[in-house]
């Protein structure tokens, strides 16, 4: 047990080495998300729709399509020089694999969303401090849950034709549970209702990640097994 | 007889029966009081999402045994399976609005029943794409067991997202913790076409199996 989770932050920090050191992904990440934000703000009209009723809208667009981005990295930085191939013949086990690269997605993905999260409450004008704290919270729970099965399918992807158009195809079904939750949830946030409402959500979420975070790293293996 | 000439002849008898379905329906079936005839596409648009569920409660199965046991036959059976129930799940997303516009005044609504069955719809063509995207038969059985498998698992959470707004689907009639409160002709009907449904996805999975034994029965699985 100590093994695997000593694997699986191996292959994370591998990851988050190579990922920090030339910057290119998280940097067009960012940019991409600051986009996608502007591209919100042109898109509606602030006379006639008031910024708080479709916000949450905004947030949750926006880091989908950012989280959408961040996992077709993943695995492929592997298949240049068949790293995957060295990867596999290592002596760890495969959920050791699938944990690392689902916990180098979600460090990847936390940074695109934090930097999004300042920028959202910039352009919009959203007041934050206040609920800064069970945001984070919703924002977490709904992360884990997406990225566990988009690191799953982003392993499968990567051998099919037209990949970049095939994972979100697959994944966003899967993205909507938790987009319902978190959307409501942040919305109850925003109008500053009790923490009490926003607690069935929040059960929810978790309930999903426990499922998927699970089912995903039982999986995983037939995806890259021979 | 080749499994493809069984399933014709099953499919044969299910479309004659189909007949009697609509026979059945529209002349020895009383019209419902306060929907009228719109009500009788009823016994074609629940049918069929039976079938459509069946179909993929049926991937997820066979998508476990495949994983379990790497037999090629249940990966066949999967993709066999999954078509089928695109058509069935087509057929319920065409008849729902039909009968919604008169009855409800819209075509489309998102209520948990609908977004589900959506869903489902857009579960099972992802399916048939990734199936479509991947050449090699191992990789491709496996890729698509684990699709089908978490579909399966979507589902009921798809279902529970929505559920907790406000629903406009008519409540469950027949399945239901009390006795089922559709009158006893309609029931019959109702049921009678469940079951010629049933033999349709049957004799349809059947064809499809057998031609994709013909296609491919030389493959290696990994």
């Amino acid at each position: 047990m100590a093994d695997l989770f000593r694997h699986a932050w191996a292959i994370a920090r591998k990851d988050l080495v190579l990922e920090f050191r030339t910057r290119t992904a998280i940097m067009s990440a960012a940019v991409f998300t600051a986009l996608v934000l502007v591209v919100f703000n042109f898109g509606r009209d602030p006379t006639a729709i008031p910024t708080l009723t479709i916000a949450p809208s905004i947030l949750w667009v926006t880091f989908s399509f950012a989280g959408m981005l961040a996992l077709n990295r993943a695995f492929q930085l592997e298949l240049e020089n068949s790293a995957l191939d060295g990867l596999l013949l290592a002596p760890i086990s495969r959920f050791s694999l699938y944990l690392g690269k689902l916990a180098a997605n979600l460090v990847f993905v936390a940074t695109v969303e934090t930097i999004g999260l300042l920028l959202f409450a910039l352009f919009f004008d959203v007041p934050l401090q206040r609920i800064v704290g069970p945001l984070v919270g919703v924002i977490a729970l709904a992360t884990v849950g997406f990225i566990a099965v988009g690191t799953l399918f982003s392993a499968m992807v990567i051998r099919t034709r037209f990949a970049e158009l095939m994972l979100p195809v697959l994944l966003l079904p899967f993205l909507i549970p938790p987009l319902v939750w978190a959307v409501q949830a942040t919305g109850q946030l925003f109008a500053a209702r009790p923490l009490s409402e926003v607690a069935g959500a929040l059960k929810l979420l978790a309930a999903y990640d426990i499922v998927f975070v699970t089912l995903a790293t039982l999986l995983f293996p037939a995806t890259v097994d021979q | 007889m080749s499994l493809v000439q069984r399933g014709r002849w099953v499919t044969l008898v299910g479309l004659a029966l189909l007949a009697g379905v609509y026979v059945r329906a529209l002349v020895f079936t009383p019209v419902e009081l306060h929907q009228g005839p719109a009500q009788k596409i009823f016994y074609v648009h629940v049918p069929a999402a039976w079938s459509a569920m069946l179909a993929m409660g049926l991937v997820g199965v066979a998508s476990i045994l495949y994983l379990l046991v790497k037999d090629a036959r249940y990966d066949r059976f999967a993709a066999a399976s999954a078509e089928v129930g695109t058509a069935f799940s087509l057929v319920m997303l065409t008849t729902g609005p039909i009968w919604a516009k008169p009855i409800w005044g819209t075509w489309w609504t998102w209520d948990a029943r609908l977004t589900l069955t959506l869903f489902l719809f857009f579960l099972f063509l992802g399916y048939l794409l990734l199936r479509g995207a991947v050449t090699d038969v191992g990789l491709r059985a496996r890729y698509s067991a684990v699709l089908g498998i978490c579909g399966l698992v979507l589902l009921p959470f798809i279902h529970l997202s929505v559920y907790l707004f406000r629903t406009l689907h008519p409540m469950p009639i027949v399945l239901k913790p009390s006795a089922p409160s559709l009158p006893g002709v309609m029931l019959a009907t109702l049921l009678f076409s469940v079951g010629v449904f049933t033999l349709l996805y049957v004799g349809f999975v059947m064809q499809r199996y057998g031609i994709g034994d013909r296609g491919e029965g030389g493959g290696t699985h990994a």
